[in-house]
């Protein structure tokens, strides 16, 4: 089973450390490597900040754009990883070697199941409702 | 038939929880496990008038419900293959159906050690810990745990449908946690068991006997995890403890009102409650480490050991209680510490660090806290100071047992003389 963990993290005004990005960075690399070599990331990304984040809505067929975030709180979505693992104690073990404090301030991982997309079923491909 | 159905009715009780778990292994799933038990059963109440009960009804279930289990699989393979698409969804539970059935069904190994651990899983709320627990272990039904917490049935039957689907869609390992894990998984079934007894030794309510049956069933998961992993001094200290205090469940209550520790009947005490927890706290002591589980248990076994209040060891009980704030500070802890230290003689500096108590935030809404400095304050002859300290702790108060206690030691305290 694949599992995503997301990563939330405060986002501070201030732009990080020289010296604490870099060790960020670095631990980053190391959660990576280790999940590289064990053969189970499927994939890592860290994400620009919220404040460049935009929202979409449609609403009556109307494209309703926002800025922001879809929700302002105090811990922000900053990064993912996606890790193959057996079960839900192996993804804790994987999640606790995330290092989620981000920008100084506490954070958290979040780790959800990604049970794949359901195949399509006899009646989905009787009216080709994914085609059209 | 009568006898067929009680006999059938018994090892259903008995043995489900083991059953079960078994089931829930091979099935790789807590529905088709439950399923497959139910008809098990009611095979078991078809066949046995007949056929005679047999010599080893758990053994016979076990492996009734173990072909309806592959019954069920084979059904769903043909579906499977008839409907291709939907196989993402079924694979897993049908895999590991095809070990040897029927003989592993005699001597089936007990898979209740994972059960627990599974119900008890940190990634599930502590509610479906509680709820899953008494069901998939305990012996009662849906209809006796939702009564039991006050709560709607339907609530519960949720809870317990969003708790087991949650164990299968983020896979929560029906594993027994690997020794690096074990201590803070341990400790977390460790808590469910002792909250579900808390549950039902806080009394609240009119609803005392089926609160009685909580504390039972707490009382028998603990001896279970005891069967399980005898050689964890907590386990025994945990049993140790419930017992000690169950012990005194015939004397905490006269006529619907609170009856304190040193005014009870200890006639009442059920000896060999006492007894047994006395010897399961004495193995623990000795297995070690100590815990506060066990620290606990000693203390409540020094309250068991005193025939009458005078000869309480409250020496021994403070220097308990320290032992235990060092271990898991808790303002709780420190407020008995307090108590026990002033009962031992040092009653100025009790009183004091109760004030102390007082000030902080986490205890200054605290009925019990108020209850404890008036209940000094009466001894040292305070009366004034006293009731005052009983209508604070009356404001607080909000079960109705309680609110009676304390409005009875109020008016002793304005006519101290009667």
């Amino acid at each position: 089973m694949r599992y995503m963990m997301l990563i939330y993290s405060a986002e501070s005004r201030e732009a990080l450390a020289p010296e604490e990005s870099l060790k960020l960075r670095a631990a980053h690399r190391k959660a990576m490597r280790e999940a590289a070599s064990k053969g189970v990331l499927r994939a890592a990304e860290p994400l620009a900040p919220s404040s460049t984040a935009t929202t979409v809505r449609v609403l009556d067929g109307n494209v309703l754009v926002t800025d922001g975030p879809f929700a302002e709180t105090k811990e922000q979505l900053a990064g993912y990883y996606i890790i193959e693992c057996d079960n839900l104690d192996h993804a804790i073990d994987w999640a606790s070697r995330i290092p989620a404090s981000c920008k100084g301030g506490e954070g958290c991982v979040e780790i959800r199941p990604l049970p794949g997309v359901p195949a399509l079923s006899q009646a989905e491909s009787n009216a080709g409702s994914f085609e059209r | 038939m009568r006898d067929v159905c009680a006999a059938a009715e018994s090892v259903f009780r008995r043995e489900s929880g083991r059953i079960l778990a078994s089931l829930i292994r091979i099935s790789g799933s807590f529905d088709r496990a439950e399923e497959a038990l139910q008809e098990a059963f009611a095979s078991a109440l078809a066949s046995w008038p007949q056929k005679g009960t047999p010599q080893n009804p758990a053994a016979w279930i076990m492996t009734a419900a173990h072909r309806k289990l592959i019954d069920a699989a084979r059904r769903e393979q043909t579906r499977i293959e008839k409907h291709d698409s939907l196989r993402y969804e079924t694979e897993i539970a049908c895999a590991p159906c095809h070990s040897g059935a029927e003989s592993a069904a005699m001597h089936f190994p007990d898979d209740r050690l994972r059960l627990i651990f599974t119900c008890c899983h940190p990634a599930l709320s502590l509610e479906a810990r509680i709820a899953l627990t008494l069901r998939m272990l305990g012996g009662l039904s849906t209809p006796q745990i939702a009564k039991a917490f006050l709560l709607p049935e339907a609530t519960l039957a949720q809870r317990l449908v969003r708790a087991k689907r949650k164990i299968q869609e983020a896979r929560i390992p029906y594993e027994t946690p690997p020794p690096e894990r074990l201590p803070e998984r341990l400790a977390a079934v460790q808590a469910v068991i002792y909250l579900i007894f808390n549950e039902g030794y806080a009394a609240a309510s009119g609803t005392e006997l089926v609160r009685h049956e909580l504390c039972g069933e707490a009382i028998r998961l603990g001896r279970l995890l005891c069967q399980l992993l005898p050689h964890q001094a907590e386990n025994l200290g945990l049993l140790a403890l419930m017992l000690l205090q169950h012990s005194r469940r015939d004397a905490r209550m006269a006529q619907g009102e609170l009856v304190t520790l040193e005014e009870q009947d200890r006639s009442l005490w059920d000896r060999s409650a006492i007894v047994e927890g006395l010897g399961l706290l004495e193995a623990a002591l000795r297995l070690g480490p100590v815990g506060p589980y066990q620290l606990q248990a000693a203390i409540a076994a020094l309250h068991a050991q005193a025939s009458k209040p005078e000869q309480t060891d409250w020496v021994q009980i403070a220097a308990l209680y320290e032992k235990l704030a060092n271990l898991h500070p808790s303002p709780v802890v420190s407020l008995n510490h307090a108590v026990a230290l002033a009962m031992s003689g040092r009653m100025e500096e009790g009183l004091r660090r109760i004030d102390e108590l007082a000030r902080g935030d986490a205890l200054n809404r605290y009925h019990l806290l108020y209850a404890a400095r008036a209940d000094l304050l009466r001894r040292l002859r305070r009366y004034e100071e006293a009731a005052d300290a009983y209508r604070r702790a009356l404001e607080l108060a909000g079960n109705h047992i309680e609110i009676a206690f304390l409005k009875r030691r109020l008016r002793q305290v304005l006519t101290p003389g009667a």
